[in-house]
């Protein structure tokens, strides 16, 4: 549409530009279709969380109860569901501290040195991308009994910062090859060892990615449920997901109950979400976002 | 760049390879080792070498559970692919609308599997939940079903919520992808005088063929290993009705106590998944990266 064109080629051009403005309907009604699809279930499972235990069979299913009640979530609270936050933030701060420290050493050295052996570590690391949790779960389960760690908070640790390691690394090695050599030159130059040169050069630069892997960890052990499943057995080391399973056996037929206990386990990633979206979706689908 | 294996080299790999080694390949490998011996996790074990496998490919149950495992992996495909793709192409178009409505599409993604199991299986299916309520409220009461308890219809429940946990996963790779076709090549579809459809098919759906193929060894391999839903909502049941190979597997191992005959079916899915994933790095970018290296 450059200017000096002709007024009949204007008038033609118009409904072109109305419909760039309007929204194109078949698109806009599948959308809006998929939107209740994906939506509807997560707005049902909270308004249902604000009915009272009798309302949940006559309850409306678009609208919130008139008179909305809290006694759901006071109940799941007085049953502990504090703990079990606390011990998935327990699980989760610690694996992700370590899967992020000692993947970001072993990237530093696979970016940096070409030895066989380094690179022969890479190549292991990439092959532990295709193993299945679940294949691993007995000798893990076996193995955790052996040393004693069983039904314990601490036994959780291991195994998710084992299998958060070759993702954390890759993506880690990947971005620390793009830093440029030249700065790593004029440190060797200045005669910096490689602790030195991790700390000071490759720890600021490679924080986006830092980010990433921080935010693709702290979900997977969050919300892990076969390990804690496996490898805890008391109510005391629960875990969230693992003690929401189990208020499904307890709760029973109080719907209303268990839907304010799985508000409240997703709460804080909702927060998240609403605080952080960019970065939570680019770290889920880090690696494969080819 | 050093070629040399230092000191300090060695004590920077050394924690991350521990911890893999110990907790992660390391069992691989001994489930191998357990899969060959008959033993219930407590008393001495007894070597009976191929026995478990024989009776993996024998036992009516393992395969039954197979089978499931194959068809909650077509299904799955089939589902979560073409919503997967029209919803990734659909916003990847920059209107104001799409992005908002895209905040609401990825929020089940973050979800723990336990809790969409829950609103699912207590609140959205059961007997007196969200579904069969909108049924009856249409006038479509002969529709209603106990879906996660008929044994008809639980694995097509559980499929279908399989695919809206994992659709929004699969849209944001779509949608990554589509937004890196460049613009030019629909500029000149548009010269041609190509129409959405035509652009759609000759210009979005070839250039997405990478994303394609991440994606749909994606689900596969992803639908060997769904266990969390599938045990939250129906524990397998009812009957064998959606004993998928994982939980046949827990089911064998932790509640039967066959440590060995379980360590058979974990191994067979380990097999299946390092082999579907050897394709994803054949046919896509990961083997690529490694070249990259070389030329360091």
């Amino acid at each position: 549409m450059a200017v000096g064109q002709s007024t009949a080629r204007r008038e033609a051009a118009k409904p072109a530009r109305l419909r760039r403005m309007l929204p194109n309907p078949i698109p806009l009604v599948l959308g809006l279709v998929w939107f209740v699809i994906a939506f509807y279930p997560v707005y049902y499972m909270f308004i249902t969380s604000l009915r009272t235990q009798a309302g949940f069979l006559s309850g409306s299913l678009w609208l919130p109860p008139s008179n909305p009640t809290i006694e759901n979530y006071l109940g799941v609270i007085q049953n502990g569901i504090g703990l079990y936050f606390l011990n998935s933030a327990f699980v989760t701060v610690i694996s992700v501290v370590l899967i992020v420290a000692v993947s970001l050493l072993a990237a530093y050295a696979i970016a940096r040195i070409r030895s066989r052996v380094v690179q022969f570590t890479f190549r292991v690391f990439l092959l532990g991308l295709a193993i299945p949790l679940q294949a691993a779960i007995i000798p893990i389960y076996v193995l955790i009994v052996h040393i004693g760690l069983y039904d314990t908070l601490y036994g959780l640790i291991p195994p998710q910062v084992a299998f958060g390691i070759p993702l954390t690394v890759l993506i880690l090695v990947n971005f620390i090859r793009d830093i440029p050599n030249e700065l790593y030159d004029s440190m060797v130059l200045d005669g910096s060892g490689h602790f030195r040169i991790l700390r000071s050069l490759v720890f600021p630069l490679s924080r986006p990615a830092l980010i990433t892997v921080v935010i693709y960890n702290a979900l997977q052990v969050w919300n892990n449920f076969l390990f804690p499943l496996i490898l805890t057995q008391s109510s005391n080391v629960q875990t969230l997901p693992l003690a929401l399973q189990q208020f499904q056996g307890q709760y029973g037929v109080n719907v209303p109950g268990l839907m304010a206990a799985v508000f409240l386990s997703v709460l804080p990633i909702i927060v998240l979400y609403v605080v952080a979206r960019r970065q939570l979706l680019g770290g889920l689908t880090a690696g494969f976002g080819k | 760049m050093s070629r040399r294996l230092s000191w300090s080299i060695s004590l920077m790999l050394l924690p991350a390879v521990a911890f893999f080694v110990v907790f992660a390949l390391g069992p691989m490998i001994a489930a191998v080792y357990i899969s060959l011996l008959d033993w219930n996790g407590i008393s001495t074990p007894h070597w009976v070498g191929f026995g478990n496998w024989a009776k993996a490919f024998t036992d009516s149950v393992t395969l039954h559970s197979i089978f499931l495992t194959v068809q909650v992996m077509v299904l799955s495909w089939i589902v979560q692919t073409p919503i997967s793709l029209l919803l990734g192409v659909f916003l990847a178009g920059r209107q104001r609308y799409r992005a908002l409505l895209g905040v609401f599409y990825f929020l089940p993604l973050l979800f723990s599997a336990v809790a969409i199991g829950l609103i699912w299986a207590s609140s959205m299916l059961s007997a007196n939940g969200a579904l069969n309520s909108f049924l009856k409220a249409i006038g479509a009461s002969s529709l209603t079903n106990d879906w996660l308890g008929n044994p008809n219809i639980a694995l097509y429940a559980v499929i279908a919520v399989i695919a809206w946990q994992f659709i929004p996963f699969h849209t944001l790779l779509y949608q990554a992808g589509t937004r890196q076709i460049p613009q030019v090549l629909y500029e000149a579809a548009r010269i041609d005088g190509a129409g959405t459809l035509q652009q759609f098919f000759y210009i979005t759906l070839p250039q997405l063929k990478y994303t394609v193929v991440t994606s749909t060894i994606l689900i596969l391999t992803g639908s060997l290993t769904y266990f969390d839903v599938i045990y939250v909502m129906t524990g397998g049941g009812p009957g064998y009705a959606t004993r998928t190979l994982p939980l046949q597997m827990y089911i064998t191992a932790f509640q039967d106590a066959q440590i060995g005959y379980g360590s058979a079916i974990a191994v067979i899915l380990a097999v299946v998944g390092v082999l579907l994933s050897l394709i994803m790095i054949r046919l896509t970018g990961f083997g690529r990266m490694e070249s990259q290296a070389e030329g360091l």
